[in-house]
Parts: C-alpha cells; sequence; structure tokens
C-alpha cells in the first residue's frame, strides 16, 4: 500500500490556516477582527474541553478557572514582576496545567453529575480568589497594564498581526487533537468513555489517561488565557466565572462531542452570537441554555453531526432521483 | 494419585477466594486452577457466583480473602489493568463494546499495552509511530480474520449484531496477546449453528494460538464439547472439579442442576 508523506490531518490543518488567514479580507472593518481574535481564542480552549468531554466523557464546568489562571499569571508575572513575556506566558501555562493536576486525582474519581458538581465548585473557588484577592489579582475592577504581546523583538501591535499569530496557534493545536486522537491515546480516551471496565480489563490505566486529558485541556486553556491578557491588555474576574465555563460547554455541546472541528465552529459561532443578539446582552446565560437544550433536543451530535446527517440526506435524495 | 491431578503446572491458581457484598456471599473459600494449555470450564446455576470469579480474577472486584497466582507470580493486589499486562484478559456477559468505534478501532484498543511510542512521536507522526500502527492495525486484523469479523472491521461497533458483539469482544481480547483469555457466556444469544462455530473458534483459541481459555457458560453441549476440565460452583463454593465425563457422572452436580429447574 502506498503511503502519503504528509498525512491527512496535516493537509486539513494546513488548509484551515489558510482558510482562517485568507477571513480578514472579506471583514467589512477592523472590529469583526477583535472578534476573530475572541472566536480563535475560544476555539483554543473548546477543542481542549472536547477532548476532555467529546472524546473522554468527563464534564468540566470549570473550565473558565484555567482560562483565568493562565491570564492572571502572565499578567502578574509581566508587570509586578518584570518577567520576559515568553517567561510570563510559560508560567501561566504551566500554573494551569499544575493546578489541573493537582484538582484531577481526587475530582476525576467522580463521575457525571458529581464531576460536574466538582468542577463547578473548583470553577467558582477559582472566581472568588480573582474577586477577593485584590493586592495580587486587582480584584473585581481588574488588572490593567499587561502588556502587549511581544516575541523575539516583534511586538504583534496590530490587530491584523495578532489575528495571524492566533489563526496559526489555533492551526496546530486541531492538528495537536487530530493527532492526539487518531492515536493509542486517542483509543484510549474513546474507549474509557465507553466502558471504563472494558478498558481497564485491556491493560488501560484509567486514571492516568483522565489526568493526562484534564491536564492537556486545562494547559490548552491556560494557553488561551495568555494570549487573551497579552491581546487586551486588561482582565477582569468576570471573564473567568461559571458564565465562561457554561458558553464553553455550549461550544462543545453545540459544535458537536468528539468532533475537533465542530468544537472550532461551535466557538466562532458563539463567540459571534453576543453580536448578532445585543438585546439580550442580560440574559445571555438564558440564551446559551436554550441554544444547549435546542441542540441535545434537536441536533444529539452537534453541528457537526448535523451537517453530515444532512449531508447523506442530501445524498441519498440524489441517489433516490438518480435511480 | 487421583485420577483428576491436571497433567501440566497450572496457569491459574486461585486459592480460597472469598468475595462479599454487603450480606451476600458471593463466593466463599473457592479455589479454582486452570492448566496452562487446557480450556476449563467454570459452570454452575444462575447466581452461583461464576461472574464474580471472573471479577476476582481480573480485579474488578476485592477479594475479602484468598490468593490468586498466574504462573506462580501473586496478582492478587494488582489493579486491572496490571493483571490485563502480567496476561489474564476477558469478554463480559453483558457486552462492553466500544460503540463508539469503529470495529477495527475496538481491536486496535485491544492492543494499546503492546504498541508502544510516546505522545510526542504520535504528534509527530514519527517513522517510529507509523511502524507501530501499522504493526497494530495489521496485528487487529489478523484477530478479526480469526473470528470471522474482517469483512465488517469499518463498521461501527454498535451497528453489529449481538452474536457478532460477542466475537468482537474475542477478538479484541486475542489482540491483547493474553496467556488466559476468560469468556463469561460467550454463547449466550446465539444459535445452535452459531454456538458449535463458537466452540471450533474456542478450540482454535487454544490449539492454534496457544492461548489458555477460562470458559464460564451455560450452554453444557458447548461445554462439554470443549473443555479439557470443568469446575463447578454452587453458591460460591466449589462442588466438583474434573473432566467431562467426570462432572456429567458426579451426583452432586446432577442434584444440584436439577433442584434448580423445580
Ligand atoms: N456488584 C454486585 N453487587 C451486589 N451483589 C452482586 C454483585 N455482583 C454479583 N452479586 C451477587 O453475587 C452473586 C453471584 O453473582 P454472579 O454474577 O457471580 O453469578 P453468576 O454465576 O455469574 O450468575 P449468572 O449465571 O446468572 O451470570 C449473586 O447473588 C449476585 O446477585
Ligand atoms: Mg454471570
Amino acid at each position: 500500500m502506498k503511503r502519503p508523506v504528509i498525512g491527512q490531518s496535516v493537509v486539513q490543518a494546513g488548509l484551515f490556516l489558510l482558510l482562517l488567514l485568507a477571513v480578514p479580507a472579506a471583514l467589512p472593518n477592523e472590529y469583526y477582527l477583535s472578534i476573530c481574535i475572541l472566536g480563535s481564542l475560544n476555539a483554543v480552549i473548546a477543542v481542549g474541553l472536547n477532548l476532555l468531554m467529546g472524546y473522554a466523557g468527563q464534564v468540566s464546568l470549570g473550565h473558565a478557572a484555567f482560562y483565568g489562571l493562565g491570564a492572571y499569571a502572565t499578567a502578574i508575572a509581566t508587570t509586578r514582576f518584570g518577567l520576559p513575556i515568553p517567561v510570563g506566558m510559560a508560567a501561566g501555562v504551566t500554573l494551569a496545567a499544575a493546578v489541573a493536576w493537582i484538582v484531577a486525582a481526587p475530582t476525576l474519581r467522580l463521575k457525571g453529575n458529581y464531576l460536574a458538581m466538582a468542577t463547578l465548585g473548583f470553577g467558582i473557588i477559582i472566581s472568588i480568589v480573582f474577586n477577593e484577592a485584590v493586592d495580587l489579582t486587582g480584584g473585581p475592577s481588574g488588572y490593567v497594564g499587561i502588556p502587549r504581546l511581544a516575541l523575539f523583538g516583534y511586538t504583534f501591535e496590530s490587530d491584523r498581526s495578532y489575528y495571524t499569530l492566533m489563526a496559526v496557534v489555533l492551526a496546530l493545536v486541531v492538528l495537536v487533537a487530530l493527532h492526539l486522537m487518531k492515536s493509542r491515546t486517542g483509543r484510549a480516551l474513546r474507549a474509557l468513555h465507553v466502558s471504563e471496565k472494558a478498558a481497564s480489563s485491556l491493560g488501560i490505566d484509567i486514571a492516568a489517561h483522565k489526568r493526562f486529558v484534564f491536564v492537556l485541556s486545562a494547559a490548552l486553556a491556560g494557553l488561551a488565557g495568555v494570549l487573551y491578557a497579552h491581546y487586551l491588555s486588561f482582565i477582569a474576574p468576570a471573564s473567568f466565572g461559571f458564565s465562561f465555563s457554561v458558553q464553553l460547554v455550549v461550544m462543545v455541546v453545540l459544535g458537536g462531542m468528539a468532533s475537533v472541528w465542530g468544537s472550532v465552529a461551535g466557538a466562532f459561532f458563539l463567540t459571534a452570537l453576543p453580536e448578532a443578539l445585543r438585546e439580550f446582552e442580560d440574559i445571555d446565560i438564558l440564551v446559551y441554555g436554550a441554544i444547549l437544550v435546542l441542540t441535545i433536543m434537536f441536533l444529539p451530535d452537534g453541528l457537526a453531526g448535523g451537517l453530515k446527517r444532512l449531508g447523506r440526506k442530501l445524498r441519498r435524495v440524489g441517489v433516490d432521483h438518480a435511480g | 494419585m487421583p485420577a483428576n491431578t491436571t497433567p501440566c503446572a497450572p496457569l491459574l491458581d486461585v486459592s480460597g477466594a472469598t468475595v462479599r457484598f454487603g450480606g451476600i456471599h458471593a463466593l466463599t473459600e473457592a479455589d479454582f486452577t486452570i492448566a496452562k494449555g487446557s480450556v476449563t470450564a467454570l459452570i454452575g446455576p444462575n447466581g452461583a457466583g461464576k461472574t464474580t470469579m471472573l471479577n476476582a480474577i481480573t480485579g474488578m472486584v476485592p477479594l475479602a480473602g484468598g490468593a490468586i497466582t498466574l504462573d506462580g507470580t501473586d496478582i492478587a493486589g494488582l489493579p486491572p489493568q496490571k493483571r490485563a499486562a502480567a496476561g489474564v484478559v476477558r469478554t463480559f456477559q453483558n457486552l462492553e463494546v466500544f460503540t463508539s468505534m469503529s470495529v477495527l478501532e475496538n481491536v486496535m484498543t485491544g492492543r494499546h499495552a503492546l504498541t508502544r511510542y510516546s505522545i510526542t512521536a504520535s504528534l509527530l507522526r514519527t517513522p517510529g509511530f507509523r511502524r507501530a500502527e501499522r504493526a497494530c492495525r495489521d496485528a487487529a486484523m489478523d484477530c478479526l480474520e480469526f473470528v470471522g469479523l474482517a469483512e465488517a472491521a469499518d463498521t461501527p461497533a454498535g451497528d453489529l449484531p449481538y452474536g457478532k458483539q460477542r466475537l468482537l469482544e474475542m477478538a479484541r481480547a486475542l489482540a491483547a496477546e493474553p496467556k488466559l483469555l476468560l469468556l463469561d457466556e460467550p454463547a449466550a444469544g446465539l444459535n445452535s449453528k452459531e454456538t458449535a462455530q463458537l466452540g471450533d473458534l474456542i478450540r482454535a483459541v487454544c490449539d492454534r494460538r496457544n492461548v489458555t481459555v477460562g470458559l464460564v457458560e451455560h450452554d453444557m453441549e458447548l461445554v462439554m464439547a470443549v473443555s479439557d476440565h470443568i469446575t463447578v460452583l454452587h453458591f460460591g463454593r466449589p462442588l466438583a472439579a474434573g473432566t467431562p465425563d467426570a462432572i456429567q457422572a458426579n451426583p452432586d452436580v446432577i442434584k444440584a442442576y436439577l433442584g434448580e429447574d423445580d
């Protein structure tokens, strides 16, 4: 059998990157570009959360906390301690991953609703810390003066340059997710989702795999957090609370569980949605709840599954007409 | 020497196993040995403790007492995944197929412990990764061919009919290259033709693939046809052990089974 030198996932991620890079040309003004940047940041988190939820079947209602830990860590490291930005970013990702590592052991032993409650509680605790540790975090009014991202002597001053960076980061994250899921680790995660009994009977270390995917998804949320902080230069606890954790879950469910591309679509859709629904500002959590319920009722495998089914139906119609 | 001494060294030796669920004594000081290279059946009426015995052997329920050795080494303290690595792999009475995956992926998952590469290698798609994945796929296909499911390799496992899901579990377990394969009621839900084919398959696992088999089964015709040795459990205690002929003639066994029927 002939084997292609460049894998299918690399080609897909490459085409995706080209698509992302083509988007700015189609946008009417700069404002939409900032939405695209936020969309890519959310997509990075959603792809990571989907590895945990969609593939491994472990719910997290506290992922906004890891996003916030990344953001605050680099903010404090680069301003208060005057550390270089790359060091601050590494600190942010590491802190998110380390905290996930610590909470993984007691938390991931729980299942279903109990796991949801535990991660929810964790998210609330971290949120309280962001609000109450005023000396460190600036409290509810937020943390200002975070330097704009600069790497290797280049400052990502314009939104255009920041978006280019985000496009590359997102395409790489997508590629990592696709490759990881098409490996023994991905099979093990999908297996334990369906039957922990059977997975462990085949030599799969359930606890180690759950912890790995939890830490990985937290690290990706932390990565999005540091990039968010160095993009906006200002962060506040409200961005990292329960409401955002719910939004992230909705992105994953709406996009389609266990679909990397679905999560990307879900993240961009839900990031753009508030722009379309400005009147609903105060009841946004209700809107997200409604989307969640409607998705579960009518699109059980999300946008990705819905499109797949639509494609099959259309093909069948085509065949019927032809035949 | 007693007539029913096993010819070879035991591969599996369970002695004095006791398992309780609250007040229920699922196993009480039960002994169970499986000779290397044999097909050994574990039979008994419903609720006798057969599945509990397999759960105890594979580390899925804790022992309140007793010892389990595999090839002479104590495995009683190991978690399930380490017992699999030590060479004991099983199928399940209530199917535990990975329904969200394809048939082939299910079997490839069975080779988890044998497919070795780092996560970095899988992200970078290194030559070592590609080689290991190809080997995993080839070995999995071989197992699917062995049980006669090669055609269905790309089918979603959840779409397979019941009987084929049982074969899939067997292929998945064989893919792990166990020393001991434990089958929990593999003939449940099969028709008589399928059951006969299953019998041939079980013998082939033992004779051609050199995997020792522990068989929990209610279908006596199948048990008598394929087993080298039979242990009978009754209310969590071993009632008798011996060759199929000896077991069929054993008055205690006959009484236990007849007693259950009325
Ligand atoms: N997890 C459990 N919790 C409580 N009781 C259990 C559990 N597992 C088994 N039992 C009980 O232990 C006893 C033995 O059950 P087991 O499943 O081992 O029987 P079995 O011989 O496999 O029966 P069958 O032929 O019906 O499969 C039964 O009384 C059963 O109800
Ligand atoms: Mg049973």
